[in-house]
């Protein structure tokens, strides 16, 4: 079935689905936050953060401003059915994403590696990051992530095995690694973290998937029980830590750990954990000609 | 909580301690990568009076232009360790008390530190809107062209800024007390001999 819609009304959507991304939380994380703060101590450093935080987020949905200044790396992932053009819709969403800029729902991100100069308008080489899908919808589905530098910046990857974590080639090889790369982070990833751990694949597509993790509800599980399990078991561990809200000390170190596998090379065993911050910017929308759905 | 206005002298800033929490009214200049690379390449004298018992807060902002004058939309802090390599020069190069920003820095800061006299801050990371609110007034912004909106260098007043003392000018640092508390739990866990 063709989808005939208008260039603006799908510039439109996209441009209110980065202001909601930017300014507004997904319930499922302000439940994860809330459920934080009521498990840190009276008068603690960490609760005063968790409070902070709640606070902060309520103000920005008022104001409709920024979350957080940085707006991050703005990766979508779309579903599109078939026939409609790929290189159309990449143009509507650079116009919506420059758009969003001058709207300062987005700070202008996107820095050449090579003069320095940034952009001023978050579009250049790969920037905004889309990954295109194809589905069997009468409809457009977008999905959208903010992913911050800070975090960005304690992500990383490891190849196992792993001799100074005693980390082999199985699930008990990952708990290793997921466990040492948050206790590298620390409080910089601006925690408490979700953790996207991406099991196999290569160095770019097992990150990709850490990342894709994202995308799930933080309260939801692994429909693989050894997963879930690990996923949990992760979690409880994660927070026995004491790194805490910002790295101040406390019981909340980590809000979810969610992972996803793919198959490996036999010569290659990686795990990729991404890390988000708290504020995790998630959004998603379903568009059609007649209507825009958003999560 | 502790009020400390801005500019300040030695003596207040050697009273605090790891730990204490502080309320931060006053002048203070925003500056992160490009600025940190240029204070120590170039020296500017052009900034000096603004840095000069003040506080440097690591933060790229979002800023917005009302008429003539700029308004602060989000200004949470940024990763402060990035800066390690310059910041024990700048803070003594510009004579700072402070340093505020996010995740702690390095033993050359806390070097300097301690033999200059200033702390390190840490803010609440991604609270942009609370904090932009705080911001009361721009005086001034440097190199705004060349940097672009969250490189360049503002000159705001604050009020009621919250931040927290994680890096004292005694050498005391939480960063330290809590990945060190934090790396025996993951020993145990991995089952690493310590
Ligand atoms: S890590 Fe997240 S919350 Fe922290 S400054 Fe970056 S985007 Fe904001």
């Amino acid at each position: 079935m063709e989808l005939d819609f208008q260039d603006h009304a799908f510039r439109a959507a996209v441009l209110e689905l980065i202001r909601r991304a930017s300014t507004d939380l997904a319930p499922d994380v302000v439940q994860a936050i809330q459920t934080a703060r009521e498990n840190e101590d009276e008068g603690s450093a960490a609760r005063g953060v968790l409070s902070a935080i709640l606070k902060n987020i309520e103000r920005a949905r008022e104001k409709s401003t920024p979350i957080c200044q940085d707006t991050g790396t703005n990766i979508y992932v779309v579903s599109l059915p078939l026939g409609i053009s790929m290189r159309r819709i990449e143009k509507l969403i650079r116009e919506a994403t420059r758009e969003a800029t001058e709207k300062v729902y987005l700070r202008p991100n996107a820095v050449d590696p090579v003069t320095g100069k940034n952009s001023g308008d978050n579009t250049g080489v790969l920037a905004p990051y889309i990954h295109f899908e194809e589905w069997d919808e009468p409809a457009i589905a977008v999905k959208l992530l903010l992913k911050g530098g800070g975090c960005e910046n304690v992500s990383t990857q490891y190849a196992l095995p792993d001799v100074t974590l005693k980390a082999d080639r199985n699930l008990e090889g990952v708990y290793k690694t997921v466990v040492d790369a948050v206790v590298k982070a620390q409080g910089q990833g601006c925690a408490p973290g979700i953790l996207g751990v991406g099991v196999g694949g290569d160095r770019s597509s097992g990150m990709m998937l850490a990342k894709k993790q994202f995308f799930r509800r933080l309260d939801d599980s692994h429909p693989d029980p050894e997963l879930a399990r690990l996923e949990s078991r992760l979690l409880k561990d994660l927070n026995t830590l004491g790194i805490g809200p910002m790295g101040f000390g406390g019981k909340t170190t980590a809000l979810a750990v969610k992972i996803g596998v793919a198959h490996r090379l036999p010569a290659s065993y990686f795990v990729s954990v991404a890390y988000m911050c708290w504020a995790d910017r998630k959004h998603s929308m379903r568009f059609t000609p007649d209507e825009v759905i958003y999560d | 909580m502790i009020d400390l206005t801005l500019p300040i002298d030695e003596k207040s800033i050697r009273k605090l301690k790891v730990g204490d929490e502080v309320s931060l009214n006053g002048r203070l200049v925003t500056g992160r990568d490009a600025a940190h690379d240029w204070l120590v390449k170039e020296r500017p004298d052009s900034v000096r009076d603004f840095l000069k018992n003040t506080m440097i807060y690591h933060c790229g902002p979002v800023v917005k232009k009302r008429g003539n004058d700029w308004e602060f939309v989000a200004a949470g802090p940024t990763t402060s360790i990035r800066e390690e390599p310059y910041q024990g020069t700048v803070i003594q190069e510009y004579g700072l008390r402070g340093v505020i920003g996010k995740g702690g820095m390095g033993p050359q800061t806390l070097k300097a530190l301690e033999a200059n006299g200033a702390v390190y801050l840490h803010a609440i990371g991604g609270l942009a809107t609370l904090i932009a609110e705080s911001v009361v007034k721009v005086h001034t912004v440097f190199k705004l062209e060349e940097f672009g909106v969250p490189e360049a260098m503002w000159v705001i007043d604050v009020r009621d800024f919250p931040a927290v003392v994680t890096m004292d000018s005694h050498g005391g640092s939480l960063h330290e007390k809590i990945f060190r508390h934090s790396d025996n739990i993951r020993k145990k866990l991995l089952h690493i001999d310590v």
